[in-house]
Formats: C-alpha cells, sequence, structure tokens
C-alpha cells in the first residue's frame, strides 16, 4: 500500500469564490488563482493529496481524486 | 351503573377531557393563573395514553416546542393566560406563515400586564386577531360553559387539522375556574378530523404547501420519506425563502383566504329567542351566562329580547351577525372589556347606532344585575 | 454516503461571504454524517435565524428554520415526540447565547438528546456587523463604534455549568479535529455542544482589522491550543480546544418513557 497518489483537482468554478483559504493553507504550495480569481492546480504535480484543500473549503468546490490502486 | 361518564369539574378540566379526545399527543405549557390546572391535569393524564408532557422554560419556549412536535405528526396543545399569551405571539406566527396545526388555549384574567391574575376579563380579544405582526388571518374560538368547552376544543383541533392552522381557545377565568356538570360524550359521538398525510410516494416530488383541489394541504411527518424545508419566511411551494413579489403575494393571499372564505364552515353560535327578538343581546364566553340569564327572565315577562351567543370570535362572523340583528331596534353587546366585540358588531350591523355595550371591567364578574342597569338606561328607563 | 449526496445542490454556490467558515463547519459537519454513515431520513436539522441559521436550506435532511433564539425550543418538541430521529442545531453565537440564552441553559440542565453546534464568528452577520455577547472587551462592531465595554463569557464554561453532557470546541482551521468532534458529539447520546470558532471576514474582520478569513484562520491557528497542554500553561490566554466534558447521564427523553411507564401502571383499572 504506497502513498495516494493523485488523479485530478476536481474545481468547480462556479462555486469556488477566491476566498484564496486552500491556496494559503497547501502544504506544498500546489495552487494559485487563474485570471478569474477561480482556484487552480498550478503544481499539480507537487499535490501529496492531504486533501486539507477539500476538507478547508468552505464552498465545497474542490475535491482531490485519488487514483485507484491496481490489483 | 351509569351508561353516562359525568363529572363535576372545572372548565379549565372540561378542555382537557376535550383535548384528549380529540386525541391530544404532546402538551408543552408553562404555569400561569388561571390556565395552570390544564397544565397539572395534563402532566398526569397524557402519559398514562403513552403522550408527552413538558414543562418548557417560558411561554415563548412552549409555543415553539409545540410546534417542532406537530411537525412530527403529533397533535398538539398549549395553555396559558394574557401574559404567557403576549410572550407567544412571535411563534403563533411563525405556525400561521408555516401553516401548522396546533391549538393555544389562553384563559383570560384581568389585563394589561400582569393586570389581576386570579379575576376574569375579556381583554384579549382583539390580541387573539392581531397579537402577531403582519397581516394574517386567525381562528379564534370561545365558550361559555363545560359541554361547549368540550365541544369547542374538540372543534378547535379539527378546524386546526382542516386548514393547517393553529386555533386559539379564548376562554376566560370564571368558566376555566367554576365547577360545572360535564358529560363526557362516547367515544366515535363527536366527529374528529386527523392529520392529512400525503399520498405522494417515496422518490416523487412532494410539496408541502401544494393545496390540493379541495384546498387542503396534505402534510409529512417530519422523519417520514419526504424531506422538505419548514420557515418563517415567505415560501415557494417546496418551503424554501422566497422573495419573489408573486410568490410573496400568493403566500399571503392564500394564508388569509383559506380561513377568510371558510367563515361560514368555522363559525359556531348558539342563539336563543332570537325570530322575533326587538333587543338582541350578542354575548360570548361567561359573559354570555349572564346576558342568557336576562334573557330568560325578560322573556318570561314577555319582552322580546333574544341571544346571540358567538363561539367563533375570529374569523368574525359578520354576515351572520348582521342578519341576526337585522329586526332589532338595539344590539347591547355583553362583554368584559372596553367593546371590543361591540366594535365588531357596529360594523356587522344596518344602523350601528343601534349598538350598544354593557360591560364590566373592574375584574368582577358581570351579573345580570349589571345588564339590567346598562339595559334600563339604554331603553330610556333610568337607573 | 459522500458530502455531495447530502446537500441540496440546486442551491450552491450558497450566499456565505467568500471565506466565511459557515462553510467550514457545514464541510465537516457533512463529513462526520458520511463517516458516521447516517442516512438522510432520520436526521432533523433544526436552525435559528442569522447567517449560521441558512446552512439548514442548503442540506438534505428535513430541515426547520425557526425563530431568532428559539431552534432549542423547537428541536425539543420534535425530539420527544419523535426520540428516535437525530437532531443537529446549528446556531450562531447570538442565536445561541444572546436571545437563545435562556433555552441553551434548559436544553443543556435537561439534558435531551440535541446536538447544538453554536457557530461562533463573535458578531451578528446576517444583520451587518453588530456585537453579540461573544464580540469580547474592546472589539469594534456597528453598534460599538467607540468599542465594545461587554465583556464575553466561556460558552464551554457556560455549558458546562448548565449541565451539557458533552462540551466541546475546535476551530476552522482544524477542520480534522472538528469532523472527529462532532462524529463523538451527534453519537452521545444528551446534550453535546460543540462550540466552533469560525470566521466572519466581511464583518469582524475588516471592523477589528483581524485581516480576511485566512489570517483569522492563522489566529485561530496561533490562539488555540489542546486541552491542558504545556503551551497553555505557559501561556493562560490560549484558547483550549478538545473535548471538555463527556459524562453518561440520563437522557431526557429516556426518562420520560420512564414517567410514561409509571403512569400507566398507577392508571385505575376499568
Amino acid at each position: 500500500m504506497g502513498k495516494p497518489k493523485l488523479k485530478a483537482h476536481i474545481i468547480n468554478p462556479e462555486w469556488c469564490k477566491g476566498c484564496g483559504i486552500c491556496i494559503h493553507f497547501c502544504p506544498k504550495n500546489v495552487l494559485e488563482l487563474n485570471d478569474n480569481d477561480k482556484v487552480f492546480p498550478a503544481r499539480p504535480s507537487d499535490c501529496i493529496c492531504c486533501k486539507l484543500c477539500e476538507l478547508r473549503c468552505p464552498d465545497l468546490a474542490i475535491e482531490i481524486e485519488i487514483e485507484q490502486e491496481s490489483q | 351503573m351509569r351508561k353516562e361518564n359525568i363529572k363535576f369539574i372545572q372548565g379549565n378540566e372540561a378542555c382537557v377531557e376535550g383535548a384528549l379526545y380529540a386525541g391530544l399527543d404532546f402538551f408543552a405549557g408553562y404555569p400561569i393563573t388561571p390556565s395552570t390546572e390544564i397544565a397539572e391535569l395534563l402532566s398526569y393524564r397524557l402519559p398514562q395514553k403513552g403522550g408527552k408532557f413538558i414543562q418548557m422554560e417560558d411561554e415563548i419556549a412552549s409555543m415553539c416546542a409545540i410546534i417542532g412536535a406537530s411537525l412530527t405528526g403529533s397533535k398538539v396543545m398549549t395553555a396559558t393566560s394574557g401574559p404567557g399569551f403576549s410572550l407567544m405571539q412571535e411563534a403563533l406566527g411563525y405556525a400561521v406563515m408555516a401553516e401548522i396545526p396546533c391549538v393555544v388555549v389562553d384563559v383570560q384574567r384581568g389585563g394589561p400586564s400582569t393586570g389581576i391574575p386570579t379575576h376574569v376579563s375579556q381583554g384579549d380579544v382583539n390580541q387573539a386577531r392581531w397579537g402577531t405582526h403582519g397581516d394574517h388571518a386567525i381562528v379564534t374560538i370561545t365558550a361559555s360553559n363545560h359541554q361547549d368547552v368540550f365541544k369547542t376544543t374538540v372543534d378547535a383541533f379539527n378546524i386546526s387539522e382542516t386548514y393547517r392552522t393553529p386555533v386559539i381557545l379564548l376562554y376566560d377565568e370564571v368558566v376555566g375556574h367554576m365547577r360545572e356538570r360535564l358529560v363526557v360524550p362516547k367515544k366515535g359521538e363527536l366527529p374528529l378530523v386527523q392529520r392529512l398525510r400525503t399520498s405522494v410516494k417515496e422518490g416523487v416530488d412532494y410539496h408541502p404547501y401544494l393545496p390540493r383541489e379541495d384546498g387542503r394541504l396534505p402534510m409529512s411527518d417530519f422523519g417520514a420519506v419526504h424531506r422538505y424545508n419548514v420557515t418563517g419566511l415567505f415560501h415557494d411551494m417546496w418551503g424554501f425563502p422566497s422573495d419573489n413579489p408573486d410568490i410573496v403575494h400568493g403566500l399571503l393571499r392564500h394564508l388569509v383566504d383559506k380561513i377568510q372564505n371558510n367563515v361560514n364552515e368555522i363559525t359556531r353560535y348558539r342563539e336563543y329567542h332570537l325570530k322575533d327578538a326587538e333587543i338582541v343581546l350578542v354575548s360570548y364566553g361567561s359573559s354570555a351566562r349572564s346576558a342568557n340569564h336576562v334573557v330568560v327572565a325578560r322573556r318570561a315577562r314577555g319582552e322580546k329580547m333574544g341571544i346571540l351567543e358567538l363561539q367563533t370570535l375570529w374569523p368574525f362572523p359578520y354576515d351572520l351577525v348582521r342578519e341576526k340583528c337585522a329586526n332589532a331596534k338595539y344590539v347591547v353587546v355583553v362583554e368584559m372589556n372596553m367593546g371590543q366585540i361591540m366594535e365588531e358588531v357596529r360594523k356587522a350591523v344596518d344602523r350601528p347606532e343601534k349598538v350598544f355595550l354593557a360591560n364590566r371591567i373592574d375584574g368582577s364578574f358581570i351579573t345580570p344585575t349589571d345588564i339590567r342597569s346598562i339595559l334600563r338606561l339604554i331603553q330610556g328607563k333610568g337607573v | 454516503m459522500a458530502v455531495k449526496d447530502y446537500i441540496r445542490e440546486r442551491f450552491f454556490p450558497h450566499i456565505w461571504c467568500p471565506g466565511c467558515g459557515h462553510g467550514i463547519v457545514m464541510n465537516s459537519l457533512l463529513r462526520a454524517l458520511g463517516e458516521l454513515g447516517m442516512s438522510k431520513n432520520e436526521i432533523v436539522m433544526v436552525s435559528g435565524i442569522g447567517c449560521s441559521a441558512r446552512i439548514s436550506g442548503y442540506l438534505d435532511f428535513h430541515t426547520l428554520h425557526t425563530l431568532h433564539g428559539r431552534a432549542l425550543a423547537f428541536a425539543t418538541g420534535v425530539k420527544m415526540s419523535r426520540p428516535e430521529l437525530n437532531l443537529i442545531v446549528p446556531m450562531g453565537d447570538g442565536d445561541a447565547l444572546a436571545i437563545g440564552g435562556n433555552h441553551f441553559i434548559h436544553a443543556a440542565r435537561r439534558n435531551i438528546d440535541l446536538t447544538a453546534i453554536v457557530m461562533n464568528n463573535r458578531i451578528y452577520g446576517m444583520t451587518g456587523g453588530q456585537y453579540s455577547p461573544l464580540s469580547g472587551y474592546g472589539t469594534m462592531a456597528t453598534t460599538a463604534p467607540y468599542t465594545n465595554i461587554d465583556h464575553a463569557f466561556d460558552t464551554v464554561e457556560l455549558a458546562t455549568a448548565a449541565g451539557a453532557s458533552f462540551v466541546a470546541r475546535s476551530t476552522t482551521y482544524h477542520v480534522q479535529q472538528l469532523t472527529k468532534i462532532l462524529k463523538q458529539a451527534i453519537l452521545h447520546e444528551g446534550f453535546s455542544v460543540v462550540e466552533v470558532l469560525t470566521q466572519c471576514p466581511t464583518y469582524f474582520g475588516r471592523k477589528n482589522r483581524a485581516g480576511g478569513a485566512v489570517e483569522m484562520m492563522e489566529s485561530y491557528k496561533k490562539d488555540t491550543t489542546s486541552i491542558g497542554s504545556k503551551a497553555k500553561k505557559e501561556n493562560p490566554d490560549l484558547i483550549e480546544r478538545g473535548i471538555f466534558v463527556q459524562k453518561e447521564l440520563p437522557e431526557y427523553c429516556d426518562e420520560y418513557d420512564k414517567v410514561i411507564e409509571r403512569a400507566k401502571a398507577k392508571m385505575p383499572k376499568e
């Protein structure tokens, strides 16, 4: 059982309000705001799947999808 | 052994008997003279039939608790007097807005404020109509004797369920505390209206605030298969808040019309000797007992006097009152306040100047003698 | 169930301001419910009035949006008549402890099985930023333009003194702890109080130069500590987080069931 591998950052731009909480508290500095003031993963390969962005989002706008372990 | 179930009890107890007969499941209340006996009796009787009683921390909490319980499908009631009734107004308005069946008993005492706790008045009539803020309609019923207290209590639950509305039982300290004979009707003798539950199946869209064709609004218990929202804000038919002008207008009209358009169905009254009456006494509650006494005595002497005893005070039965007073020379409203129902009777009749007030507002019970002195003044015979 | 299964998706995005802590409380609560595997039909959410109270409209439970301060009274009626239902009562700080203060202490005293979540943002947000009993001495608000002279009380101490059998506190920074605490609060059979320090960047933050959501959450990290930690001993001004009270006491509805048994036993035989 290895470390969880990121599949994707699923971000809902309709729900994201650009509050910056996920960006600030990401331990690996993966996220940034785009030109529309919505979050996007600027450095997705640095993501360690801690999911703190998903847990702290007030708008349920970001979800971390994990790669399923192959048998 | 007597077949009839006869009791010699207080009016408050007659109300309790009526509520239990109607299927009361849940009572939340707070002690206040002269209604306390209702709470005490129900604390004893309700758990005997598996019902729930709770003494809350104040009247506001009591009114809120019964609304919560009603949403789970229970038949609910609370009881209070003037000061507590004042406290309950906000939550009462919530029950009106969210269309939640419940019965609120106000055993009136002298007011305003702390007033005169152990003495009678009928001062809360207009408060029952307009105590809660905003345009709204309300149902308010009263009675003058214990048999009618029992029956109007059952009626209150029935009307509450039929129209999904709070109903106020506006009794008074004399009726509440005096002892009188009550024949408890047998099971099945008085019709009961049960909670109308929706037949919409699980998974199908349920609208808590969409009337059926016959105007009734089927409910769904909290905890059952339909999850919806209940709020005191103006709301759409799913119960979600809205400030859309069409929705606001539609809902307000619905809340008022469902009561106002059914005045005939909701009106209860008694009448004696009205057919050829030249003087009509209009009265209600314990005042009607004295008024009736005067009518009986005067008729025995050949005077053409009659009485219209109102049981439904709100929605006020203007048409009924106009009809019953049409041929009267004088209409005398007998009540223990400063003319709250007299004002409505004035609005109803063909000539307002023929309406007079025979009242007493000092905490003492209005007696036939009091009424007679005022009648003599009105009829110009002097004191 | 997943978080999204518990929401009324058609109403999102919700009305809370960008960075509002209430959204984070909602997030943590839904995770707690999901981890507990609770089914939606068994949950009744009763809220009062205010920004916090709006949470109920967004969630797919039996939702009862009541009157300012009165949520616990309504919830008492629901719970007593249907004790098998799971009652969650999210309230604001003013909602629960100002106008609702009386109902709060009595619900605690009764130990009735409700889960009260006090979403404490130390302000009346929906009406535009007036001070609340939790704002604290020296803070600024629209109704305290010369600084507030009201001292706050301590929700945990108040709940404890009133007899609550489960009392806990966390913050919107400490989301993992918050979810754990909410799970335990919901499972606890008795009156549970969870106070959550949550940020109102729009009013409390601006008026008190506490920064935006991020700065306020950083302050929750900096100014709080675990119960009885070394840091607390060194700095008594730190606010403690964790479970303060967790007792097994007779629950009110269970006690009333015994009343019913006693009443039935005493009935005269026909």
